[in-house]
């Protein structure tokens, strides 16, 4: 098996999820996007497990440790989702938009509430 | 190990395998990011996923692909299709998938793919891996966790513990956070 | 004996300290007490009172401090003369080795600044004892006058105080031993003199002039003291004595006294920068005597005489100075033939005098200018201050408002003849022989300029006539006009009701008149030699002069002499606008340079500022448009970053 089948095969993946991470306004395909980067990963992994032919088998046990945390990170992300879905009543990425910096437009008379907190 | 390695062209049995397996999986995760229904989405992946374990386990890697099929098909799509439904997401095809820098997204995707691929190959290109049925296991891979990395995998218990208080802190709607 | 020619020097500045700092101690202490004591309740309807009386005690200790210092330098420079003349002659003496010849030279200390050192040095020699008269019997009465003239003034003590310091620097001028020294004193003149013109600050008009008089004085300073560098660098000391006894070559010579000339010009008001001295009429008039007499005006023509041997090795310096004075003695005569104001008419007469001192030096006789300078002194010192009590007594300053005065002021009447007869060279009064001695020098002069020097100052001394003349007459003859003003405008002095004016103000006068009077018949005396045949010419010219105006006036008493001008009378009495030819061509393009400086400051470099402030912000909210809070577009400018990192590192390795 040459290695380049595989790694190929894993960049392409990550570049998709890339693609997902980057394009994608609902909360939830974006998780599935970084599945998608996270599978590359361990697509990777084995590949180069297989290449090295590691007697630890250190890169198919990281793949499996990969798996669980990918596992846990879904559940939380989803939880998080869930949470901004309450509050927000919308999961899409490009409307949350409390990052931005408050401009604030001076209006005398009226001290600016916003900007202070 | 490169020295006696075959030619790129024409490949052997396996590497046809994994290589439609590939197509499969690289197909199916395209359709994951530009379906226009969530739900199709989701079960593109499992496409996708289901893919990737048949590779997998061409690369002799057997028990990773069943952790695979169990974890991944079984636990974490199904929890995203949870996820879609308690968002009240639309079953039907919907416009607005994606976002307004879906341009720039594609030329940051290709380029990064461009540069890995290029890496990759200019790399690799001789590399050869002569695969050995058995190897990956799932005897050698137990006596390999909890003999060597038994310490990481205590550790990620704990980062599951975790994991898992922090959804349910998250998720539950009577626990506030201080004033 | 220099410590004499010390306390000569210092005794007025001792009085000036005084009279700013010592005059006002005990009053307000009186005024504090009186208050106490009074109680509370009369306070209001008491302070008044207090005040005017802690006013006049203010008053009566200022003038105490002003005449006694001046009185003790005054006693003690006349011992100083006669002292001197007991002296020994010396070999190379000038023209008062024979009366003065003795000399005496003192140096405090000398302060070595590097290149040129400077020595703190007085001395005393025959000219500076004769100016050092003039100045002190000049400051003298005039400080005596202003007890009476200021008498209302609520800020006498800080003007006696002043017109101390002006003595005090004049007299360090006079027996400054070192350039240095003399610029000091030079420039704490200028100083005093725009204090004292600006002492009325109230009237706007008041403050320009005498920002115009230090601003001009300035100007000609600028050169005086770069001349003194040239003169000290090249001989290597900036003593007096050194400097005339130094070889320089005639190029630095020339030079340096040209650039001194320009000194000269600024402060003895001669063309092209005598236009601050009829502006600085604005002062009282006990200053105009001080400055037109004995201390400003008088210490350029005695800085010429003082530098004599230096001006006479560079003869085109001598020329360019009879021309001047050649230009300048006709056009200031012609001007104060048309003035209307008696102030006026008496400034253009000081910038026509002084030009016929400046004659007599270009013409090589130091001796005939200074004896026209002490005479003339001595004469319009008197002529100011006798105009003064006019003044006084009319409340106005313009002629056209005088006349018939002979019988209400008698005693100002003959005063002011005598003083008219020596400005007009009559004899036997002084302005006679110092005039003489002055065209005899002209006309035995040289020089390409001497034929134009002495066509000019024989038709001024025609001129002259005319407008003392006019003066005269209108002043005193004729039909009264007095129109008692209800309230004097400021800048003017107190109407009084008084027939003459009292005699802390008479005495000086009268004092004055006698050198007026007779110091050319003193002079004369002591060997001034007299051309008889000249002499007489101009005597004529004079009367000439002085009868076609008494003809015009008797003609029609009511209308002005100055009439006679015919269509040169506007430009005379504007001075053939060289005020107006200067605001055009100096003063306009500054203010328009000044003001598109302050607009190109505004603009330019303000907006600059500003611009770049403001750039900032709209490049900023360029930016800002980034910072959208869309995390998605934060990944993906970090991941194209990665991107092109990687890539860079790929190819540039």
């Amino acid at each position: 098996m040459h290695v380049v089948y595989p790694v190929v095969v894993s960049a392409l993946l990550f570049s998709i999820g890339v693609y997902g991470v980057l394009a994608r306004r609902n909360a939830i395909l974006v998780l599935m996007s970084v599945e998608l980067m996270l599978n590359a990963v361990n697509l990777n992994l084995v590949a180069f497990d297989v290449w090295l032919g590691d007697r630890l088998h250190g890169g198919q046990v990281l793949t499996l440790f990969v798996i669980v945390i990918a596992a846990a990170e879904v559940g939380l992300g989803l939880a998080i989702v869930l949470a901004v879905f309450r509050t927000r009543r919308t999961v899409d990425v490009d409307r949350l938009r409390a990052l931005a910096e408050v401009v604030r437009t001076p209006e005398p008379g009226r001290p600016d509430g916003e900007g202070a907190s | 190990m490169t020295s006696q390695a075959p030619g790129l062209w024409p490949p052997s049995g396996p590497e046809v395998v994994f290589l439609l397996l590939g197509a499969v999986a690289v197909g199916s995760a395209l359709l994951v990011v530009t379906t226009r229904q969530l739900v199709h989405a989701a079960l593109w992946l499992v496409v996708c996923f289901g893919a990737l374990a048949g590779g997998y386990l061409v690369l002799t890697a057997e028990f990773v692909a069943w952790v695979q099929v169990l974890i991944y098909v079984g636990a974490v799509v199904v929890l995203l299709l949870f996820g879609i439904m308690l968002t009240r997401a639309p079953i039907g095809p919907s416009a607005g998938l994606d976002s307004g820098n879906r341009w720039a997204a594609a030329l940051v995707a290709v380029a990064t793919a461009a540069v890995l691929v290029t890496v990759i190959v200019t790399g690799f290109r001789t590399a050869y891996a002569p695969l050995q049925p058995g190897r990956g296991a799932a005897e050698p891979l137990g006596a390999s966790v909890f003999r060597t990395w038994v310490l990481p995998f205590e550790a990620l218990s704990v980062l599951l513990l975790a994991a898992l208080i922090g959804a349910i802190v998250l998720s539950r709607t009577d626990i506030r956070g201080r004033e | 004996m220099t410590a004499v020619v010390a306390l000569i020097v210092l005794l007025p500045f001792a009085a000036a300290v005084a009279g700013l700092l010592a005059t006002r101690l005990g009053t307000r202490d009186v005024r504090a007490e009186d208050v106490r004591t009074r109680g509370v309740g009369a306070r209001d309807a008491r302070t008044a009172d207090v005040g005017a009386r802690a006013e006049r005690a203010a008053y009566r200790r200022a003038a105490w401090f002003a005449i006694v210092p001046g009185t003790v330098s005054a006693a003690l420079t006349v011992w100083l003369a006669a002292a001197l003349a007991r002296g020994t002659p010396a070999t190379d003496g000038r023209f008062w080795a024979e009366l003065l010849p003795g000399r005496t030279e003192g140096t405090l200390t000398v302060v070595e600044t590097g290149s040129v050192p400077i020595s703190l040095t007085l001395r005393a020699d025959g000219l500076s004892v004769l100016a050092g008269i003039l100045v002190v019997v000049v400051a003298l009465a005039v400080q005596v006058y202003s007890v009476g003239y200021m008498r209302d003034e609520p800020r006498y003590p800080s003007y006696s105080a002043f017109v101390s310091l002006f003595t005090s620097a004049m007299l360090l001028v006079v027996y400054a031993g070192d350039l240095i020294v003399l610029y000091a004193g030079w420039e704490i003149m200028g100083l005093c003199s725009y204090l004292l013109i600006g002492h009325w600050w109230e009237d706007r008009a008041n403050s320009r002039a005498a920002v115009k008089a230090f601003l001009v004085t300035r100007l000609g300073d600028v050169g005086f003291l770069f001349g003194i560098f040239v003169l000290g660098l090249s001989a290597g000391s900036f003593r007096i004595d050194d400097v005339l006894r130094a070889d320089l070559p005639r190029g630095t010579l020339v030079a340096a006294t040209l650039l001194l000339l320009a000194g000269v010009a600024g402060k003895s008001a001669q063309v092209p920068l005598q236009t601050w001295l009829p502006d600085a009429m604005a002062g009282p008039t006990p200053i105009s005597a001080l400055i037109h007499a004995a201390t400003m005006v008088a210490a350029g023509i005695f800085v010429v005489a003082r530098l004599y041997p230096a001006f006479l090795a560079a003869p085109p310096t001598l020329d360019v100075l009879g021309v001047v004075a050649a230009v300048g003695m006709l056009g200031a005569a012609l001007a104060a033939l048309a003035q209307d104001d008696l102030k006026r008419v008496l400034a253009y007469s000081t910038i026509s005098q002084l030009a016929y001192m400046a004659a007599a030096l270009a013409a090589g006789s130091d001796r005939a200018a200074m004896f026209h300078l002490v005479s003339h002194g001595a004469f319009k010192a008197l002529l100011f201050l006798c105009a003064g009590l006019v003044i006084h007594h009319v409340g106005s300053n313009l002629i056209s408002h005088m006349g018939g005065l002979r019988t209400a002021l008698p005693v100002t009447f003959w005063t002011m003849t005598i003083g008219f007869a020596a400005l007009a060279g009559l004899p036997p009064a002084s302005g006679f022989f110092s005039k003489d001695a002055v065209l005899s020098a002209v006309e035995h002069g040289t020089g390409p300029a001497q034929p134009l020097v002495y066509a000019s100052a024989l038709l001024t001394v025609g001129v002259t006539g005319a407008y003392a003349a006019r003066a005269w007459l209108r002043t005193f003859f004729g039909p009264a006009r007095i129109e008692p003003l209800p309230e004097p405008p400021p800048g003017v002095a107190h109407v009084f009701d008084g027939r003459e004016a009292p005699p802390s103000m008479l005495w000086p006068a009268g004092v004055l008149a006698v050198p007026a009077l007779l110091l050319g018949l003193a002079g004369w005396a002591a060997g001034v030699q007299v051309e008889w045949g000249p002499a007489a010419a101009s005597l004529a010219v004079a009367l000439l002069g002085a009868g076609i105006v008494y003809a015009l006036w008797r003609a029609a008493p009511e209308q002005d002499p100055a009439r006679l001008l015919g269509p040169f009378r506007a430009p005379c009495e504007r001075a053939f606008y060289v005020d107006a030819a200067y605001a055009a061509l100096v003063t306009r393009p500054v203010l328009r340079l000044a003001r598109g400086v302050v607009r190109t400051d505004a603009r330019v470099v303000d907006g600059a500022v500003r611009g770049s402030g403001r750039a900032t912000l709209g490049l900023s909210g360029l930016v800002r448009l980034a910072q959208n809070g869309n995390a998605q577009l934060y990944v993906t400018g970090l991941l194209a970053g990665l991107v092109l990192i990687a890539v860079a590192a790929v190819v540039l390795t």
